[in-house]
């Protein structure tokens, strides 16, 4: 029996070259008369372009070129939207898309209105200063509910309201589900907005060689294949003229998903000069012109029994998608789908109304909302927990699906517009397990030794679930080479995942073969040219299960040929450690590079139905995602004084189906939960009335750095998915999803003193501030319940 | 702008080239010399992408200007490599996981070097403490701590 590779903690095949600097990132490309350009972008949340004089920038030394919409021309509209919305009964859309640059009107800071070129970036940045640009304000909309109100000013002015969307989703009958609850909760919970912050900002290097008559793009992008189509259409090129290449990308999060205007814009500034031009957006601009994620104000409502069973739950919320819409509804349907979480809900009314306001655009950034659904269903259940005086641990066990509940149809439609219909599951074993790893039985003891030491510690402990590895399809080429290596070529483009190693490992399982021996390439149309990209945590489930179809199709190949050539029946033969031989005679068989140079002879006679080599195709689409699941648990010690929390320990045990790679799944899960701890506690963009940021820079707004997260003990629990030949289910955004629901849990534990409720999201330090002064202000109290309206029929 | 003549030592190798006084040191290195593995991140010094060596100390090469480097020596993530066998902290970045999209690795791989050159049997909070001065989004830093960890129980040079 060969060895088996799939899940083994293999190390990763793309290090060596990462680590010894030599991995190709898209700002190091260096081509010949390479360009530089810089882009100039507006001031104002919301602005008429009164006028806009380009002359001096045009005459400044090293320049080479200088736009504006007008020299677009019929390149300057509006793109479509990305992501169509499910097909929901009743639904009300606006799609708003931005213009590539604006042409009379911005709508938030940042919005791009003229590009630069010149022969240095130094240069361009000069002659950007030398625009003439007069903007005359306009009120912006800035506040989310504000945005609503009658009188708000209009983002868009050819509409009535600010409205972007509105969107009811429900199944069972609520109304019944509120009359027979024993309790009501009934909150109003807050999440605001942060940035990605991945490390590596965005970029573009475009090449239109007209000898070639090939235009090469090289693209910070999570989806080179769609830019790929997107760039053919729009110049009028064959799809095969256009190569865009996303080479390693210094992390993704969700907005490199997004097309943006200066993927337009830089390819057709090469095609008008016929020289390469670069752009590599800077930090700042970062700030303002790539994505961000979500704002969502919700008033939600639980219909509880006695006994703590969920009998409904009511949710209207507010998302806020910045200046335009073009990712259409992806986060606020996650946010929609997630609050449903692991436990059986007879009854759920979810309404939502998406919101245009003057700041930057709002798309997926890993957990793409569904953190927001998970916020609003912990919170409520640990409010649930405590008017009843139900263990919170328990209350969270006597809701959830059992195994033999899967699938489980929730009866409404998810993001891919397929039915949110979970694969499978099994949630207890994991709260069992992290409660254990977390010391909750114990931690009374520890919390209340802690007090008697002037100490305040609180635990949290949140399950959640993550809809993953949605279709539509990939597709992957494997090739036995003659050298024997083994060739994997795919669509999905990679960003840190570690896709060059799990890829390799499993096509290594079906070749009998090293996965080191395996080179993977990823991201390059003209290596692989079908594919969708790399989101929603489907890279491992879909191109992975491609990888493995296509493996298996050579295998086929190997064992078909062999057979032939050794005169033996293919169930006689055998293959590992790279060789293909007969059972019992290891002598007997060939090498796999051997057998590849005999699948492709230069003379003789090929049977007929034989394609050469050892080489095949393959594509894998699931029906519908598999549906991830975890539970975090954390202790913190609050300071009172200085208001900071520090987490002590932190725990989660996730299942996303059969691991391919346990370290490098552990890896996902750190920083999904380091990316969380910063969502929770210290990320936050502030934007004052007028729409300007006040903290864009790495220095004002706070990533966690090594001195605030903890260490994490990842455990894995593998629940197979049935939906696809790997049982994997995805795990790219899970560490992220809880965090902020464990964070809130364990505050309100710590301080339960004070008895403060949190209902907010990102809980700074100031905030927190806030609202311990507020509660002292009102004398602390034992369990002292919070400010919001509760309901008690 | 008039260009000012300086001459570095880059790697062990010696490099002349006429720069403008504002050429960022960073970009100098990337751009003019093409030792594209220092990566540039927030272009003011607190992300730590694209830390080097400046005659041994870890600088924010972001921070400096290409002038500023005149006459003296430099050591970027492309310099640790002998031979095309990768450096020790290198490989224990390999082994423990240290890196995902590789961004941020470089800076940290040069601040790690010079680190345990200077302390060669560190504290766990005294390797939190010099990790913390990188920003890196993908590892939550814990698998980069353990790789600086075991660099150290390995007596890197």
């Amino acid at each position: 029996m060969s060895e088996r590779w799939f899940g083994a903690p293999v190390v990763r095949n793309e290090d060596p070259r990462l680590l010894a600097g030599q991995a190709l990132f898209v700002d190091d490309v260096q081509l010949p008369g390479l360009l530089h350009a810089a882009f100039v972008r507006s001031d104002l949340a919301h602005g008429r372009i009164r006028s806009l004089d380009l002359s001096a920038a045009r005459a400044h030394p090293g320049v080479v070129g200088v736009y504006s919409a007008e020299d677009l021309g019929d390149l300057c509209i509006a793109g479509p939207v990305l992501v169509p919305p499910p097909p929901i009964e009743r639904l009300e859309f606006h799609a708003r898309t931005p213009l590539p640059l604006a042409r009379d009107r911005v709508r938030h800071v940042g919005e791009a209105i003229a590009v630069i070129v010149a022969e240095s970036r130094y240069t361009a940045e000069d002659a950007a200063e030398a625009v003439q640009l007069d903007l005359e304000p306009l009120d912006p909309a800035v506040a989310l509910e504000a945005a609503l109100a009658p009188d708000a000013p209009l983002v868009h002015e050819d509409l009535a309201s600010n409205l972007a969307a509105h969107v009811i989703q429900e199944k069972g009958d609520y109304r019944a589900a509120r009359e027979a609850a024993d309790r009501v909760i009934r909150r109003r919970f807050r999440y605001d907005r942060g940035v990605s912050g991945a490390l590596e900002n965005r970029g573009i290097v475009a090449w239109w060689d007209p000898h070639d008559g090939r235009l090469s793009v090289w693209d910070t992008t999570q989806a080179p294949i769609p830019v790929r189509n997107a760039l053919a259409a729009t110049f009028g090129l064959s799809e095969s003229q256009v190569r865009v290449i996303a080479p390693f990308i210094g992390g993704g999060f969700g907005p490199k998903i997004m097309f943006y205007g200066e993927e337009i814009i830089l390819p057709w500034i090469s095609l008008q000069l016929g020289r390469p031009v670069k752009w590599i957006e800077d930090r700042y601009e970062s700030f303002f012109a790539t994505t961000q994620e979500r704002e969502q104000i919700h008033d939600a409502e639980l219909a509880v029994a006695a006994d703590g069973t969920i009998l409904g739950v009511h949710d209207e919320f507010l998302h806020d998608t910045g200046a335009y819409d073009p990712y259409g509804l992806t986060v606020p349907i996650n946010s929609q789908c997630t609050l449903l979480g692991p436990y059986r809900v007879p009854s759920y009314y979810s309404e939502f109304r998406v919101v245009f306001t003057n700041k930057p655009i709002v798309t997926p950034v890993r957990g793409a909302g569904r953190q927001h659904g998970v916020f609003v269903i912990e919170r409520l259940l640990d409010a649930a927990a405590g008017e009843l005086g139900i263990d919170r641990v328990e209350i969270r066990r006597r809701n959830y699906l059992d195994p033999e509940d899967f699938p489980h149809d929730h009866q409404i439609l998810f993001q891919d517009s397929a039915p949110l219909t979970y694969d499978s599951g099994n949630y207890a074993p994991a709260l069992e397990r992290a409660a254990d790893l977390i010391g909750y039985e114990a931690f009374p003891a520890e919390q209340q030794k802690a007090r008697d030491d002037g100490r305040h510690l609180g635990l949290g402990i949140v399950s959640y679930v993550e809809g993953t590895g949605i279709g539509p399809y990939e597709g992957a080429r494997v090739t036995v080479e003659p050298s024997g290596t083994v060739s994997v070529v795919t669509g999905v483009g990679t960003q840190g995942q570690g896709h060059f190693t799990v890829f390799a490992q499993v096509v290594a399982d079906q070749l009998g073969v090293d996965p080191a021996h395996v080179r993977v390439v990823t991201g390059d149309t003209m290596e692989f040219h079908w594919g969708t990209g790399t989101f929603a945590s489907r890279g491992a489930v879909v191109a992975g299960s491609a990888c493995h179809a296509a493996a298996q199709a050579v295998r086929e190949k190997i064992f078909r040929l062999a057979s032939h050539l050794l005169e033996v029946s293919e169930d006689d033969l055998e293959l590992a450690h790279g060789r293909v031989t007969v059972k019992g005679a290891p002598d007997h068989g060939f090498d796999l590079s051997e057998l590849a140079a005999r699948a492709n002879p230069l003379r003789g006679a090929v049977r007929p139905g034989t394609e050469p080599g050892l080489e095949a195709t393959s594509y894998f689409g699931p029906d519908r995602g598999s549906t991830a699941s975890g539970v975090h648990a954390l202790v913190l010690e609050v300071d009172p004084e200085t208001a900071l929390a520090k987490i002590l320990r932190y725990v989660v045990v996730h299942d996303c189906g059969v691991v391919i790679n346990p370290t490098i799944v552990e890896g996902q899960i750190h920083g999904g939960v380091a990316l969380g701890i910063g969502n929770a506690f210290y990320e936050q963009l502030h934007f004052d009335e007028s729409g300007q940021l006040s903290n864009a820079s790495f220095m004002d707004y706070l990533l966690p750095t090594a001195t605030e997260v903890p260490p994490i003990v990842a455990e894995h629990i593998e629940t197979p998915s049935p939906l696809n030949p790997l049982g994997v289910k995805g795990v790219g955004e899970a560490g992220a999803i809880p965090v902020a629901a464990a964070f809130a849990q364990a505050i309100e534990d710590a301080l339960a003193p004070w008895g403060i409720e949190v209902l907010e999201i990102p809980l700074s330090p100031q905030r927190l501030f806030d609202l311990l002064e507020r509660a002292s202000g009102e004398s602390p109290t034992e369990g002292k319940p919070g400010e919001t309206e509760e309901v008690t029929p | 702008m008039s260009l000012v003549q300086i001459r570095v030592r880059v790697n062990g190798g010696e490099h002349e080239g006429d720069v403008e006084p504002r050429l960022l040191l960073s970009d100098f290195l990337r751009h003019e010399l093409g030792l594209t593995g220092t990566h540039v991140g927030c272009e003011h010094g607190v992300c730590g992408a694209c830390t080097v060596l400046l005659d041994g100390e870890p600088v924010r090469s972001c921070l400096l200007f290409a002038v500023q480097a005149n006459g003296r020596e430099l050591t970027t993530v492309e310099g640790l490599a002998e031979d095309g066998d990768l450096h020790p902290v290198q490989l224990a970045f390999r082994d423990a996981h240290g890196l995902q999209c590789g961004f941020c690795t470089p800076g940290i791989l040069m601040t790690v070097v010079a680190f345990l050159r200077e302390q060669p049997s560190p504290s766990q909070e005294q390797i939190r403490d010099v990790v913390s001065g990188h920003l890196c989004r993908c590892t939550g830093y814990q698998n980069i701590l353990e790789a600086v960890k075991l660099a150290a129980e390995r007596g890197s040079p």
